[in-house]
């Protein structure tokens, strides 16, 4: 394989360096897997980083029931396929209680299913250091956050007591309870990710690129019908559309967009021509743009 | 496959920019993403929304709304932390570090600078160089950031006028020559409206270039890494089974390639590169910025925090050093106490031993400090417990950076920046050595030993340790004597019998001592030896367990009465200072190992009881 170039070879040293760090210092981390292409992006870079041993922490993936049947797929399959330890929650609680996107809405079904499934995780498996894919060129909150993120017994951030991250020298000092989210990809861009993936030839799932699917537009979003649990409004019908999408979460909470790229190469050209930022397909965003930060201090990734 | 677009020679370039509130830094990163349409539209729309409800420029597009990202800080107009924002061009990545110009500026700033390779210092043309333009360039250069951008912004509001701009550039180029740039482009500009921004302007006809993405897509500013010496602090060990142990880092500087010899700093340990992992790719050679795993061609021992180097161009290793401090926590800096060094995967307990002074970063001024406040720069000694290999950071800005982290709170209090080592001997490395003590000592079937005779002058210390000397001869055990009088004949005719000179005397015998004990032997040592610290700096210098402290204790009375060599007499006719036991004193020891009454009892019998102790720790074997 050619080398790859330059800035990519940087940024990929760069996470190395992040990973290694944390293995060296934390007794128990976990790489939260969300299983779209920032972390499959993650995962290959760790998989390289402590190449030749096998990666030293399990993978965690907060299932909310409503994510697209082919992201399950391509979990499942990718954790077969390099021999992953992977653990799987599911808020049993928020289930029992009928919690959903279309009963509860997106706001409650984030809250319930997203953020305090995910702090059950991390509590239930004692883990002090957890991995996750997020940039900081993703959105405006996110770009003031640290590459390690410290987080009180609560899980709680706190961004005007941040610590001073200088050099490559992280502070990874916590209280017993306390832990740290770190970000190994924090200096990556989406065009970085994409590139990266193009670069190593990462398989990344299907939805990212174009192809005929059922979908029906409601407030201006395209939403894929995905399984018969989506609630038809009067007069909708799933009609047949070229679609992908540019980032993936829960199926009835992201939106798709109109697209021809069907390979690598027309994903990264629609790219540079694109004139909205990717998390424009994200709903739980659109609230109001500080609500990103929000979700953060209470825990969300 | 690359993308034949970019110019893969120039790797993303870090930049920090820098300027007061209103020089228009948060503008000018604005400019920059619009210009080259990156700002998505729902960016821009939800730009054009905020602008309404917070903007400072009537009915315009506030740019700086764009970048300034907290809530707290768009309500309060004022950037409360560092940001980063990455933008690319068809020829470069850029990554920039915003900064605030208010509150906390100098913690932020430095945390900003600490990885930029490149700083943008913002100057309103009609406030020429400010107090604040000074402090920036001050901490940027503290910093280790050698390429820097004059912008000379807002030049519109002063007609494009040549002169000024000149007056400026000039300056700033007397304020800066001091401070160590290797490069500085002055640019007039105006972030507002975009001259020389994305393209020469058509308003500054005398500016012959560059405009500021010109520059930045060129700026060459890893060289000085790749030309370094090569450093490689272990961050991981890789040993996944028996057959492969691989050391895990980032390479610091300089290059490295199979076949190469390294050395570990600390030990001195050597060997030789047998194979070397770039991520997870086998390569034959690697440079600075790479993350690595190196195999090497001998099992040697090496931990996390150890670095490698060539041995033909070592870091330096020491305890105790000089260098500059930022402090960043709100508890202020207490000399003497306790934290954690974090430096390259190394962390080690260090102290503040002694603040110099704090530095005036409005003028480089040296005040005299006994703390450092939030926020404060000053210049100290530091300790550590354990030697760590380091380079001065003018050299190395990897090896040569440290954090100081308090230990009850877990918070990063300092930022620190090495600026050389205190101890005299930090060119002389540790020889990994081939032969070790034990096989020296095993060769003369005995273990190593120093007696350590202390006691006055006449008490018979040298007496008892002629005969113990020549029993353990006889039975074949090998050993040396130092005696304090032929010492000082020798290696220590230079030293007198001051205070100090009594104890750089006691350091280097126990010094000898010990290079004696590595090769195996019985070290006998006859010296007054009077001070306690300095017996017990004896006792830490050997090996554990190996030393013996003997006292003699002979009475004052008795020693003054043998006087075998006529001091006592001279010394209470004070025809001779600094006499132990006369007009100094002797500091008795408070547990030796072996007490002997040389008043009474024969120096035979003392001798064998000499010999018994030997025996019964195992040191000679039992007749």
């Amino acid at each position: 394989m050619a080398d790859l170039p330059l800035h990519l070879r940087r940024l990929e040293a760069e996470a190395i360096h992040i990973l290694r760090e944390v293995v060296s210092e934390f007794r128990n981390p976990v790489m939260l897997y969300s299983i779209g292409k920032d972390s499959s992006a993650m995962l290959h870079v760790a998989l390289k980083a402590f190449h030749p041993a096998p990666l030293p922490f399990p993978l965690l993936h907060v299932d909310t029931t409503w994510k697209f049947r082919e992201m399950i797929a391509f979990r499942d399959e990718t954790v077969r396929r390099l021999g992953l330890d992977l653990r799987v929650h599911i808020n049993k609680e928020g289930l029992a209680r009928g919690v959903s996107p279309f009963a509860s809405g997106s706001q409650v079904h984030t809250q319930v299913m997203k953020t305090e499934s995910l702090l059950q995780a991390l509590n239930e498996g004692k883990f002090d250091a957890a991995f996750g894919g997020a940039r900081r060129d993703e959105e405006k909150s996110r770009a003031k956050e640290r590459i390690f993120s410290h987080r009180s017994v609560t899980q709680a951030w706190d961004p005007r007591n941040q610590r001073p991250e200088l050099w490559r020298l992280f502070n990874t000092r916590i209280r017993d309870g306390e832990s740290m989210r770190v970000f190994p990809l924090s200096n990556w861009t989406e065009l970085d990710v994409w590139e990266y993936i193009r670069a190593e030839g990462i398989p990344v799932v299907p939805l990212y690129f174009a192809k005929e699917r059922p979908v029906v537009k409601r407030a201006g979003t395209l939403l894929m019908v995905d399984d018969d649990r989506m609630p038809l409004e009067p007069g909708e019908k799933p009609e047949m559309k070229r679609v992908r999408f540019r980032t993936l979460g829960c199926y009835p909470l992201t939106g798709a967009i109109e697209s021809d790229a069907d390979t690598l190469d027309a994903i990264i050209d629609e790219m540079r021509q694109a004139t909205t930022s990717e998390r424009q397909g994200r709903l739980i965003d659109s609230d109001e743009s500080a609500s990103m930060e929000k979700k953060k201090r209470e825990g969300y990734f | 496959m690359a993308d034949p677009l970019r110019d893969d020679a120039l790797p993303t370039l870090r930049l920090l920019t820098c300027g007061s509130v209103d020089d228009g830094k948060s503008t000018l990163i604005g400019r920059l993403l619009y210009e080259q349409k990156l700002i998505f539209d729902d960016q821009l729309s939800a730009l054009e929304r905020d602008s309404k409800k917070h903007g400072t420029v009537g009915a315009d597009i506030d740019f700086a709304l764009l970048v300034d990202g907290l809530e707290a800080e768009r309500e309060q107009g004022i950037t409360i932390d560092v940001a980063y924002r990455y933008f690319a061009t068809t020829r470069r990545s850029f990554i920039v570090a915003d900064t605030p110009g208010h509150e906390q500026y100098t913690r932020n700033m430095a945390t900003g600078a600490s990885n930029a390779d490149l700083a943008i210092l913002l100057v309103d043309a009609r406030k020429g160089l400010l107090t604040q333009t000074h402090r920036h360039a001050i901490i940027v250069s503290l910093l280790g950031i050698r390429h820097v951008v004059l912008a000379i912004n807002k030049i519109d509001l002063v007609g494009y006028d040549e002169a000024i701009y000149r007056r400026i550039v000039k300056d700033f180029e007397a304020f800066a020559a001091p401070l160590g740039f290797r490069s500085v482009v002055a640019i007039p500009m105006s972030a507002r409206f975009g001259d020389n921004v994305s393209s020469l302007s058509p308003n500054t006809p005398w500016h012959e270039g560059p405009f500021l993405l010109d520059h930045l897509e060129r700026v060459e500013v890893e060289d000085e890494r790749r030309d370094a010496a090569f450093r490689l602090p272990v961050q991981w060990i890789n040993r996944p089974h028996l057959d492969f142990r691989g050391f895990a880092g980032t390479v610091a500087g300089g290059r490295i390639k199979r076949g190469d010899p390294i050395v570990v700093a600390s030990s001195g340990r050597q060997s030789i590169v047998a194979g070397i992992l770039r991520a997870d790719a086998a390569v034959e050679e690697a440079e600075a910025g790479d993350a690595v795993t190196l195999t090497l061609a001998d099992e040697i021992d090496i931990a996390r925090g150890d670095v490698l180097a060539r041995p033909d161009n070592r870091p330096q290793v020491a305890d105790q050093f000089t260098a500059h401090l930022i402090w960043m926590s709100q508890e202020p800096l207490l000399p003497g106490r306790s934290y954690l060094m974090k430096i390259g995967a190394r962390t080690t307990p260090a102290s503040v031993t002694e603040l110099k002074h704090r530095i005036d970063v409005d003028n480089f001024e040296k005040l005299a400090a006994k703390t450092l406040a939030l926020n404060e720069v000053g210049f100290a000694n530091l300790a550590t417990t354990a030697p760590v290999a380091y380079d001065p950071y003018a050299e190395n800005r990897e090896t040569g950076a440290f954090i100081l982290i308090d230990r009850t709170s877990n918070e990063t209090a300092a930022a620190g920046m090495i600026a050389h080592g205190l101890r005299r001997a930090t060119n002389i490395h540790r020889q990994g050595l081939a032969v070790d003590r034990d096989a020296h000592a095993a060769i003369k079937h005995q273990r190593p030993a120093v007696l350590w005779f202390t006691g006055l002058s006449g008490a018979g210390k040298s007496t008892i340790a002629n005969l113990v000397e020549s029993k353990l001869m006889a039975r074949g055990v090998h050993t040396v004597l130092l005696d304090g009088d032929n010492i000082r004949h020798g290696l220590n005719k230079d030293l007198g019998f001051t205070t100090e000179d009594r104890v750089e005397n006691i350091r280097r015998v126990a010094e000898v001592a010990r290079l004696m004990t590595d090769a195996g032997l019985i070290v006998l040592t006859s010296f007054i030896s009077p001070f306690r610290a300095e017996r017990a700096l004896a006792r830490d210098t050997a090996a554990t367990g190996e030393f013996i402290e003997i006292y003699v204790s002979t009475p004052l009375e008795i020693a003054i009465a043998r006087d075998p060599k006529g001091l006592y007499k001279r010394a209470l006719a004070g025809e001779i200072k600094n006499f132990t036991g006369v007009d100094q004193p002797y500091e008795a020891p408070e547990a030796a190992e072996l007490t002997l009454d040389a008043g009474g009892v024969d120096v035979e019998t003392l001798a064998e009881r000499v010999v018994a102790e030997l025996e019964a720790r195992g040191r000679i074997e039992r007749l």
